[in-house]
């Protein structure tokens, strides 16, 4: 009987479950009075046009040495940013770390503080900075900062806390000092996760700072953003395939060194 | 000759029941002490009350006849680096080379710019090999940590607590995570530092017979207390029964063959 009971509630909240999704799904639907045949008949309608008019001719082709500048731009904006804020992040994710935090108020701030940073997306962060620097590199290199920043104190405590803390109690053991024991302990337990998170965050940054550069007139957004706007659609293709291709290019390069990290 | 001295310990976690509760014991010089316990007992506890890797609540703890209660951080350390500890789950930085884990149970005796740095002296280095030969690991000396068996952890950790030159060695569950060939291998390099070298032990065990079988002394405890304090010859399935709470019969126990052979 009590068995029963139990399958059954469990079967009960599952439906229930699905029909809230249902009736969600179907309320914002005539909410927004979209139109659900209309946007999937629409789709071949956008592949034709974009076969027709998205790809790079041989005109735009002469736009790449002007394109590739923007896309060293922001590459190193995004490297910067990544490493920079990488940096930065381990000090305050020890802080914030049970294993080896000061004390407890100090892990409270560290982990508040990243969390601001952190659910603050990247493009509101860059149209708050443009009250600050105006469209100017800075302005997505802090938007890209930030965000970094506040993911990175994140994972880097969660690692701290999962890889080192019983090596840490070891060295604590043996009458070593604090910094010592982040030097000897923290450190070389974390490096792997370390080196393979920042990478994660350049990849990252590369994909995010083209979308910030739309928005602060820098790098190869802004590129896109002049080509599309002027309605030269083939220039705009090319910057997307640039982008594309530099992504696979760097998430290939991250892979090598994480192998050959760990 | 009593090295150490516990005077009605007492351990108190947050506002919950007392972890220990006026824990008072003696170990002299040479001793080689076992202490048993149901889980949750408060073993772990008072080994890490005794190197002041938990703050005690009240009492005191005397090493070496001094009193150890409210040492400044700097002797805290000295203190430290008298005692070796060995853990469960060894504790080691498992992506270094074993001798680089060795040399870290000099670390205690090291300025802040030297453990950071990581300065070993040539002494210091020619020792770390001496002992790692001794325990029989001179093949794995620049093997990395995490390519070990567990029993070769183990003995990591135990060339580790060895290099402080300590007076007392505390050994938390140093077997409970090793296979029992492995953990033969263990107790008996325990037995031998404590004859050979004359280092005093304390070892928390979960196995009742290889407490009988290698202590001089066996101390029970059960929620924070101390129930009985006997060399094994005195140890009656009664006593053990008390230890851990238990009715006779529903304890794995090789009474009789213990009995027999001491």
């Amino acid at each position: 009987m009590h068995k029963l009971d139990f399958f059954t509630q469990k079967r009960l909240s599952f439906g229930l479950f699905v029909v809230v999704l249902i009736v969600l799904t179907y309320a914002t639907i005539i909410f927004t009075e979209y139109n659900v045949a209309k946007g999937f008949t629409a789709i071949p309608k956008a592949v034709r046009w974009a076969t027709a008019n998205f790809y790079p001719d041989a005109a735009s082709l002469k736009k790449l040495p002007t394109i590739l500048l923007k896309l060293r731009d922001t590459i190193l904006m995004s490297v910067a940013s990544a490493t920079v804020a990488s940096f930065c992040a381990f000090f305050v994710a020890i802080l914030g770390s049970q294993t080896t935090r000061i004390n407890v108020w100090f892990s409270v701030l560290a982990r508040g503080i990243a969390t601001i940073f952190r659910n603050i997306d990247v493009s509101a962060w860059a149209l708050i900075l443009l009250f600050s620097f105006g469209q100017s590199s800075f302005t997505g290199y802090f938007a890209l900062f930030f965000v970094t920043f506040g993911f990175m104190v994140r994972v880097l405590i969660e690692t701290i806390d999962e890889v080192s803390t019983d090596s840490v109690e070891a060295l604590r053991a043996t009458g070593a000092g604090y910094f010592t024991i982040i030097a000897q302990s923290v450190i070389p337990s974390c490096l792997p996760q370390l080196v393979s998170w920042v990478l994660f965050m350049i990849e990252t940054n590369i994909r995010s700072a083209t979308l910030v550069g739309i928005l602060t007139g820098t790098g190869i957004g802004y590129s896109f953003d002049i080509y599309y706007k002027s309605l030269n659609y083939h220039a705009a293709s090319l910057v997307i395939l640039v982008i594309v291709l530099s992504v696979f290019a760097i998430e290939a390069i991250s892979n090598r060194i994480r192998r050959a990290v760990l | 000759m009593p090295l150490l001295h516990i005077a009605q310990l007492s351990k108190r976690y947050g506002t919950d029941k007392y972890a220990l509760d006026g824990i008072e014991f003696t170990v002299d010089t040479g001793e080689f002490v076992a202490i048993i316990g149901p889980s949750g007992a408060g073993k772990s506890t008072l080994l890490r009350c005794i190197n002041h890797m938990i703050p005690m609540t009240s009492g005191d703890v005397f090493f070496n006849d001094t009193s150890t209660k409210a040492l400044p951080a700097h002797t805290l350390r000295t203190h430290r680096t008298q005692i070796g500890m060995i853990f469960q789950h060894y504790n080691l930085v498992n992506r270094l080379s074993v001798i680089e884990n060795v040399l870290h149970g000099r670390l205690g005796y090291k300025s802040t710019a030297a453990g950071v740095m990581g300065w070993y002296s040539t002494a210091e280095k020619q020792q770390a090999v001496e002992i790692l030969q001794s325990l029989g690991l001179s093949d794995h000396m620049y093997k990395r940590c995490d390519q070990l068996s567990g029993g070769q952890k183990q003995r990591v950790g135990i060339a580790r607590a060895l290099i402080q030159n300590p007076k007392l060695l505390l050994c938390d569950e140093p077997i409970a995570s090793l296979d029992p060939s492995a953990a033969k291998i263990i107790m008996d390099t325990l037995k031998d530092i404590n004859q050979r070298l004359g280092i005093t032990i304390i070892v928390n065990l979960h196995q009742v017979d290889v407490a009988m079988r290698y202590a001089q002394r066996i101390i029970g405890i059960n929620s924070g207390k101390i129930v009985c304090d006997a060399t094994p010859h005195d140890l009656t399935p009664t006593i053990i029964h008390q230890v851990y709470g238990s009715e006779a019969g529903e304890l794995i126990l090789d009474f009789g063959e213990q009995h027999a052979q001491a």
